[in-house]
């Protein structure tokens, strides 16, 4: 390792040499970074997670423009729409098609727990609002009580999910009723929910019996093939003047929520602040420890300036040791971080891994705290003033 | 051969501190070291002694006075210039200042480094020559930990040397060592220095170098009060 240092550095690897040199420290440093990098993958990895679950229910239907109430900030958020606004959406003639959505919470008493599926409302009849993995199945819908359930469902057993077949419903009550799983579909849990379930509009007006069939939770639109989805949103904003309204794309719509619930909700708030300490952690450990190893050897830096090496040279050895403990630290934290993740997501069904791209962040990330531990460091070299040393 | 002295000072003073804190610590220092001469600079505690030697080492700004080092004057000089004068001096401190987790030869390396485009292979090869020059040549790959007191200030003066300075300062090279230890720093400073022509300047209160020298020079608040050859 020295001499591999040594040839990249076209110098003595100092650093390393002065790290390698105390060993219970440097593994003690290097604990330290991987700590931080756990801690940060462990709250990207929640945080990331949240970004999936957000944007899972989403990928259940297909559409081009989504009508919903000003306060909705969230699919599941916020106050209803009146259909009369899907029909007076239909005038626009890049609109080819429209359906409401409804959305609500559905308790399934599992026997040991009961857990909630955030149930959606659909007419089984436009398929075409549905996502092609899930519209072969949206048939069975126009059944009354007949349901799809989500799979990957917390408190629904693989074993279970995968027996749930036309040809072997499964039946259970709720609100009431008696509902029948005639298929399933991948969802997964979420933060607000254990799963998902589709139902029929009729199904679901049946479960609650409070809603209204002229006030959906959402309108969804379709447009024409080549359609300007952003020109049509500016015109349905001018046609459909009822300001209670907010008119956007499908895909504006999740973004927005995506943005909402990482920085307006809670739970992404924490988790963001989660990271933030995770690299101040990180940044206040490779401080410590840089400038720990500085201010024991200063007398030796002082040598090194009497002998006529100036400000780089120091920078470089300190340097070097931040980017050593940087990469070397980074190692564990990354083997650590993504079993704790693997494990988490196991009890918890969220969507929860190390991507390549959290990888490559939190590798660069570190680094560049590092450095920039080394450098505040570095202040402290002023104080070797060789002419202390006489 | 350069016979242009290699130390010329002169009318040198130097203060420390400000305003009514201000106290001076050399007054009005005229000297000249010749080239490989071998000059002891005594002196009681508080005379000026270091002052003097960081000073003529670029270690501290001339102030006042003249002071040429290597034909180069020092009033204004920069740091820049500071910097590229002290890499052509050799210094030796009370305490070796070896770096710890370097071996002999590494920490001799560091000296020979400080010149520009010196290549590792050729750093290694002065090193273990010189390294040889100081009675270390099988103590190349130990840790200052594994040396004796004697030794570590050997490989001190191993790496002052090795980048074959025109003047060496030495500050109390012999303080920490026993009378064989300090005899044989001592012979070696000599005999490398007249082999090459090296000027030495050394600060010692130690009388056992004395009959050593070629040149006394006592300093007693801040003024050069003998100056015996």
């Amino acid at each position: 390792m020295t001499r591999l240092l040594q040839r990249l550095l076209g110098r003595l690897p100092i650093g390393w040499l002065q790290l390698t040199h105390n060993r219970t420290r440097f593994a003690a440093a290097l604990v330290g970074v991987a700590f931080a990098n756990v801690l940060v993958f462990v709250q990207l990895g929640i945080m990331n997670s949240m970004g999936t679950a957000t944007l899972r229910p989403y990928e259940f239907f297909s559409a081009d423009v989504m009508i919903s109430a000003t306060d909705a900030n969230a699919l599941n958020d916020g106050g209803n729409v009146a259909r009369q606004w899907l029909l007076q959406a239909m005038a626009d003639p890049d609109v080819t098609d429209g359906a409401g959505l409804f959305i609500g919470n559905v308790p399934w008493d599992r026997g040991d727990a009961d857990i909630s599926l955030t149930t959606f409302g659909v007419d089984p009849a436009r398929p075409g609002f549905i996502a092609p993995e899930i519209a072969g199945e949206i048939s069975l819908l126009e059944v009354q009580d007949a349901v799809l359930v989500d799979r990957l469902a917390r408190g629904l057993t693989r074993e279970e999910a995968a027996a749930i077949r036309p040809q072997s419903p499964i039946a259970f009550e709720t609100q009431g009723r008696t509902l029948t799983a005639y298929s399933t579909f991948s969802g997964g849990g979420g933060f607000g929910g254990d799963g998902y379930m589709i139902v029929s509009d009729q199904t679901f007006l049946s479960l609650f019996p409070a809603r209204r069939s002229t006030a959906p939770d959402h309108i969804l639109l379709r447009l024409r093939p080549g359609a300007d989805v952003a020109a049509t949103v500016l015109r349905l904003r001018e046609l459909i003047s009822d300001p209670a309204l907010r008119i956007r794309s499908y895909a504006d719509a999740a973004q927005e929520e995506l943005t909402y619930q990482q920085t307006k909700r809670p739970t992404g708030i924490i988790f963001g602040f989660g990271v933030l300490i995770g690299v101040l952690v990180g940044l206040v450990i490779v401080y410590q420890v840089l400038s720990t190893d500085v201010a024991d050897h200063l007398r030796e830096y002082a040598t090194f300036k009497a002998m006529g090496y100036g400000q780089r040279f120091f920078m470089g050895i300190v340097l070097e040791e931040a980017l050593i403990l940087g990469i070397i630290g980074f190692l564990p934290g990354f083997a650590v971080g993504a079993t704790i993740l693997t494990l988490m997501a196991k009890v918890t069904t969220l969507p929860l891994a190390i991507t390549p791209s959290m990888a490559v962040t939190v590798f660069v990330g570190t680094v560049v705290f590092s450095v920039l531990s080394g450098i505040i460091a570095t202040r402290r070299l002023a104080a070797a003033d060789p002419a202390d040393l006489f | 051969m350069d016979t242009e002295p290699v130390v010329e000072i002169e009318g040198l003073n130097h203060w420390f501190g400000e305003g009514s804190a201000r106290k001076q610590a050399l007054f009005d220092i005229d000297l000249i070291l010749e080239r490989g001469s071998f000059t002891v600079l005594m002196g009681p505690s508080g005379s000026g002694k270091t002052t003097l030697l960081t000073l003529i080492g670029c270690l501290r700004s001339v102030q006042n006075g003249t002071l040429r080092l290597l034909g180069q004057n020092l009033n204004g000089a920069d740091e820049a210039l500071l910097t590229a004068m002290r890499r052509k001096l050799g210094f030796i401190f009370q305490a070796h200042n070896l770096h710890e987790s370097l071996t002999s030869r590494q920490n001799v390396m560091i000296g020979a480094k400080v010149h520009s485009g010196v290549a590792d292979s050729m750093a290694d090869s002065a090193a273990k020559h010189v390294l040889g020059l100081v009675g270390l040549a099988d103590r190349v790959d130990y840790l200052p930990a594994n040396l004796s007191g004697g030794q570590k200030q050997r490989v001190a003066v191993a790496r002052a040397l090795v980048g074959n300075p025109e003047l060496l300062l030495a500050d109390e090279p012999t303080a920490a060592l026993d009378k064989d230890s300090a005899s044989e720093v001592i012979d070696l400073l000599k005999r490398i220095g007249a082999s090459r022509g090296m000027t030495t300047l050394l600060v010692t209160h130690d009388s056992r170098i004395l009959d050593r020298a070629d040149r006394i020079l006592t300093l007693e608040d801040g003024r050069i009060v003998a100056d015996k050859p």
